[in-house]
């Protein structure tokens, strides 16, 4: 595709299947390839980091995942299952309504701009999916969101609307709400962003404590390099749609065999 | 010559329009009911519908909106028995004045969930919520508080039209006056008081309102 090539195939070696695999999956918007015939697995338990310049395509992973977006051709796969496809007689077609419900139950994710429910306390965010989906009683629901809220830290805010919270409350309480549904795989997007740079830290330590707590398969897109470098088991370098480089995550920083990611990774250390 | 103001006769017509005046104000709860009903249903499916739903939608609402509610009022009254739906005049009464003004406050909900942000539908999607559950729990808790004025305002008006129910003969508070004109030939008192009702209610309406609006501004959950 380009000169650029890398030049150290570190595709981790997965002895098992991968639990998240995109395969030449490809996404436009118009005359816009956001994604280009990308390939990517994921293993279990696996902590990715997604990184690389803006419109490069790494939110749109994510949003892929989650079902926000459609895709244009390829696969993606949960667990061996296809997500935005399904088996009919011996070919896949594409995913109904019912299919699509099933794959997302996998899948857990936090926004940028949190998205909480404004007129719902942090408890009742965190009660509202595992009472209307899971089916769960008010009490098991309150049991399971008041401990997960007191894993973020936030044991005392129960009762706070999200307009009585920080950015990194509101941040806590989305990652508590999205655990509420005991995902295998959390995509987490650029979940920092918004935040005051003091307020990041303690959202950064609760995803810290929560990869060593829950053994969860985390893809995060971040402009944090330096907690995508003591982080993740990987990180991958977007440009134009498709990963130019990969590796594991010193590796990577240390020594980036890309230009593009050199230039990339020497622009962002000149910022901060 | 007669003078202009007889206490007396108003005195005498007072409780006859009391009484009406009950069913110009259930014609208008009533009416009020079916509109906010309707336009909701109209809202959501020209939103959220498939294609051709949100176009037929759009029409009616557009038809409904673009002609006049007395014509609509002696179609439903005087057209619809050819088709063999036959109506008593307060059902006429009530539909008519519903479905006019759920074409109004249909389009008052679409700005209450347009201004719903996307991340709201992004966040039920990831949480798998159902659609239903989207709207009844997420969607329209945060769309509706911020509309209530404009609904508000249209219970007032609709309250005001229902004296255009007197043309199919429904006994509210003008056709209640008009009749009491006739038959003693006085029309100042009766309208008059009439007049002086409608002013009342609406007052009380719009204090209401304001009441409800502010209650609901002061709520911890209220976007900001």
């Amino acid at each position: 595709m380009n000169e650029h090539a890398p030049d150290n195939e570190t595709n981790t070696v997965i002895a098992e299947p991968p639990l998240v695999h995109f395969e030449k999956v490809t996404k436009c918007y118009g005359p816009l390839t956001v994604l280009d015939q990308l390939d990517l697995a994921v293993a279990a338990h696996e902590k990715v980091a997604i990184i690389g310049p803006s419109g490069s395509g790494k939110t749109t992973v994510l949003r892929m995942l989650m079902t926000l977006e459609t895709i244009d051709s390829g696969l993606i796969s949960i667990d061996g299952e296809p997500l935005t496809h399904m088996p009919q007689g011996d070919k896949l077609v594409r995913a109904n309504a019912a299919h699509l419900k099933r794959m997302r139950g996998h899948i857990g994710m936090v926004f940028q701009h949190f998205n909480l429910f404004p007129h719902m306390t942090a408890l009742k965010n965190c009660m509202e999916a595992p009472q209307t989906v899971l089916g769960m009683s008010k009490g098991e629901a309150h049991a399971r969101a008041s401990d997960l809220l007191a894993q973020v830290g936030l044991a005392d805010k129960l009762d706070h609307y999200p307009s009585q919270l920080s950015g990194g409350q509101q941040q806590r309480v989305a990652i508590a709400r999205a655990l509420a549904m005991r995902p295998k795989v959390m995509l987490f997007d650029e979940v920092t962003s918004a935040l005051d740079p003091e307020l990041c830290g303690e959202v950064l330590a609760v995803i810290r404590s929560l990869g060593q707590e829950h053994q969860l398969t985390m893809l995060m897109v971040t402009h944090q390099m330096g907690f995508a470098r003591e982080f993740a088991d990987r990180v991958c370098f977007f440009h134009a749609g498709r990963i130019e480089e990969q590796g594991p995550a010193r590796a990577l920083f240390e020594n980036p065999q890309n230009e593009r990611t050199q230039q990339f990774l020497r622009a962002v250390m000149d910022a901060v | 010559m007669s003078k202009v103001w007889d206490w007396g006769y108003a005195w005498e017509a007072f409780p006859l329009l009391a009484e009406a005046s009950i069913i110009t104000v259930k014609a208008t709860l009533m009416g009020f009911v079916v509109a906010l009903t309707v336009g909701l249903l109209f809202a959501i499916g020209r939103m959220a519908g498939p294609m051709w739903l949100r176009w037929t939608v759009g029409g009616v609402v557009e038809f409904i909106r673009s002609t006049p509610l007395l014509i609509q009022i002696f179609f439903l009254y005087y057209v619809m028995p050819e088709f063999g739906l036959t109506m008593s005049a307060m059902v006429t009464g009530v539909i008519a004045l519903g479905l006019h003004y759920g074409a109004y406050c249909s389009e008052v909900y679409r700005a209450g969930l347009a201004n719903v942000p996307k991340g709201q539908w992004e966040a039920s999607i990831a949480l798998n919520l159902s659609t239903w559950s989207t709207f009844k729990n997420v969607i329209l808790p945060q769309a509706i508080p911020p509309v209530v004025p404009a609904l508000g305002n249209y219970l007032v008006a609709l309250f005001k039209e229902t004296p255009l129910l007197s043309v199919i003969a429904v006994l509210e508070l003008m056709q209640t006056a008009k009749i009491l004109g006739s038959e003693t030939f006085r029309y100042v008192e009766p309208i008059t008081l009439v007049g002086a009702f409608f002013l009342v209610f609406s007052l009380v309406s719009a204090a209401l309102i304001r009441r409800l609006e502010r209650h609901l501004n002061a709520s911890p959950g209220r976007r900001i």
